[in-house]
């Protein structure tokens, strides 16, 4: 099996036509091995997010290609990709996107059960790893009843329960105060992270930087320095 | 698939404000629908309650009639002329009239006199009370115990009236399936006794009656009756036509059509609005699940079972709170002319599978086309 997780090649992405065509991503190449943590980073409006998206299965680029273990992505047709988004990837979105209907177990359990695992051992699974982050003592809570520290954590025991090789972080301290960030991240560096996984991290929150392998800035939608972490 | 349900079972109830103002619109509208065509049922059916009563398989009448109340009297021969078709078993005359009744406490009454033909009494009620022979007895009439019955000062075997001048007594008391429409009390007595005491036209049979020998010689009965210039429907056929009369000649159909489709209008708006709230408010959240993997079919479904859950439940409810006003009413009230019918549940059942088809069709649109790429956007 190769070291790399992610391979993309010259990717590019644009959004109208003609004269109004405006480039968000422009011939980005880039890597990412298992076992490392890679931070995108850059102002708003540099193509993070878009970049992101192409590379886990969400927007389509007009050109390039995403190669995960060999096998272009966006090759698949689409239930394919929905499928390898569900296997693959796991998700931590900047606003956490839970649920406030469904209880903090179920919740972690959805990725499991969009996998059509029974609904008692997917929830029976999503305790394992609601345990991992700390919070099986609130697996009946609804979200809106923890803090926004335990939120990501929720949102993280979710990403992770698919078991997915790639995880994709968006800004994930933005919604936290900066010591309970800084926990998370930490956090997902040691107990997250593993030799089969990659993670990578959008973010503009310079005082996470110290948990990065690699640190890959954007501007105007080209990559224009990739350094290494603390 | 049965997981995934249960997520959308679970977003759809746990959203308790919501859910229960879908249920309480669709209910409402189920309940209005089922009450309005339950109400037009129940009229229908009394109009036709001296069809039903008489329970003759076949009448024969003026083509002209369109209800049972505006008879036309036919001349003496159409009778002999019936009973002489092949395959009619036996033809019998029917007096169906109205008279004025003067009560005891001097009061006047209006009541429908039905006259039975005197040899057979054809078409005769069950009694509560008395015996069928005295019917032949001097002035004798047999009062119908239903919902009207009341009017004439609750009478018992023995009491006496007048009717058009002439010494009415009451040898019995009756009872019928179906009460009449336009809550007057029904009186028996013989055809002969109907037409000397009550002032007729020169032709005096509103009616008559056949029973045909088998099903197979219907149409040819009915063939040799038109041929005379008359008409001959089934039982089943006389009450279409008395229930289209209704339906089409008066006002009565398309009012209780309006109010019907207003029902589901607003059954429609309610549930459809608040549906789609409920789709807005999670749009986010469908858009993460299509991120995380679940495929559009997926959530198609959620949402189609999110609306048919909640249409199906409200269908229930409706049915039940019709019918608990209906059951109630009639104890209380037993003039209330509404029946449940299956044709009712089933006109209330297709209309809210629209409203739950509209409803979720607005919800599937929204979510067809959110793309995760606008959740990462935020």
């Amino acid at each position: 099996m190769s070291d790399l997780a992610v391979n993309a090649r010259e990717l590019n992405k644009w959004f109208g036509e003609g004269e109004a065509r405006t480039f968000a991503v422009r011939d980005v190449s880039f890597e990412a091995r298992f076992g490392e943590i890679l931070y995108i980073v850059g102002p708003s409006g540099s193509g993070k997010t878009t970049l992101l998206s192409m590379i886990s299965g969400i927007l389509k680029p007009n050109s390039g290609h995403v190669l995960i273990e060999n096998q272009d992505i966006w090759s698949l047709p689409d239930d394919g990709i929905a499928d390898f988004r569900l296997n693959r990837i796991g998700f931590v979105f900047q606003d956490y996107h839970l649920f406030p209907r469904l209880t903090t177990v179920e919740n972690v359990a959805i990725p499991l059960i969009l996998k059509k695992m029974d609904w008692n051992d997917a929830l029976k699974v999503a305790l394992e790893y609601l345990d991992i982050v700390g919070l099986k003592a609130r697996a009946q809570l609804p979200p809106v009843k923890l803090s926004g520290g335990e939120q990501q954590r929720v949102a993280i025991a979710r990403a992770i329960a698919s078991r997915p090789d790639l995880l994709i972080f968006d800004e994930p301290t933005a919604s936290l105060d900066g010591d309970t960030g800084r926990k998370i991240v930490e956090f997902v560096k040691q107990d997250i992270l593993s030799d089969r996984r990659c993670i990578i991290i959008v973010t503009h929150d310079s005082r996470i930087f110290e948990f990065a392998d690699r640190i890959m800035k954007m501007e105007d939608g080209r990559i224009t320095d990739v350094a290494t972490g603390a | 698939m049965t997981g995934i349900l249960k997520v959308a079972f679970k977003l759809l109830v746990n959203d308790r404000g919501k859910f229960f103002a879908l249920l309480i619109g669709i209910t409402f509208a189920v309940f209005l629908m089922v009450m309005m065509t339950s109400m037009f049922s129940g009229i229908l059916t009394r109009a036709s309650a001296t069809v039903l009563n008489i329970g003759a398989k076949v009448w024969v009448m003026d083509p002209a009639v369109n209800n049972v109340a505006s008879s036309i009297p036919m001349p003496d021969y159409v009778l002999n002329a019936v009973r002489s078709i092949k395959g009619v078993k036996y033809a019998v005359p029917l007096y169906s009239g109205g008279a004025l009744v003067k009560l005891r406490s001097g009061t006047y009454q209006f009541v429908t006199v039905m006259g039975l033909d005197d040899a057979t009494l054809f078409g005769r009620p069950a009694l509560v009370e008395g015996k069928i022979e005295d019917i032949f007895a001097e002035n004798a009439f047999i009062v119908v115990q239903d919902a009207e019955f009341g009017k004439l000062e609750t009478p018992r075997v023995g009491t006496e009236f007048e009717i058009n001048d002439h010494l009415g007594r009451v040898v019995g008391l009756a009872r019928v399936n179906t009460s009449g429409l336009f809550g007057v009390p029904t009186l028996y007595t013989t055809f002969s006794r109907a037409t000397t005491y009550i002032p007729s036209t020169r032709f005096t049979a509103a009616y008559v009656l056949i029973e045909p020998k088998g099903n197979g010689d219907l149409s040819y009965i009915k063939s040799e009756v038109q041929k005379l210039g008359y008409e001959a429907l089934t039982q089943e056929e006389f009450i279409q036509k008395i229930s289209s009369f209704y339906k089409y000649k008066t006002g009565l159909g398309i009012n209780v059509l309006l109010m019907t489709i207003i029902s589901f209008i607003v059954g429609l708006s309610i549930s459809g609005q608040t549906f789609y709230t409920f789709i807005l408010e999670n749009l986010e959240k469908f858009g993460a699940l299509k991120a995380i993997g679940a495929k559009g079919r997926e959530l198609v479904f959620m949402i189609l079972f999110q609306a048919t859950f909640t249409a199906l439940t409200a269908y229930g409810l409706g049915v039940g709170l019709a019918t608990t006003l209906i059951v109630t009413a009639r104890m209380r009230l037993p003039d209330y002319a509404a029946q449940i019918t299956y044709a009712n549940l089933g006109l209330a059942f297709v209309m809210v599978l629209i409203i739950a088809g509209v409803s979720s069709y607005i919800g599937i649109r929204k979510v067809i086309h959110i793309e995760p790429f606008d959740i990462f956007r935020g």
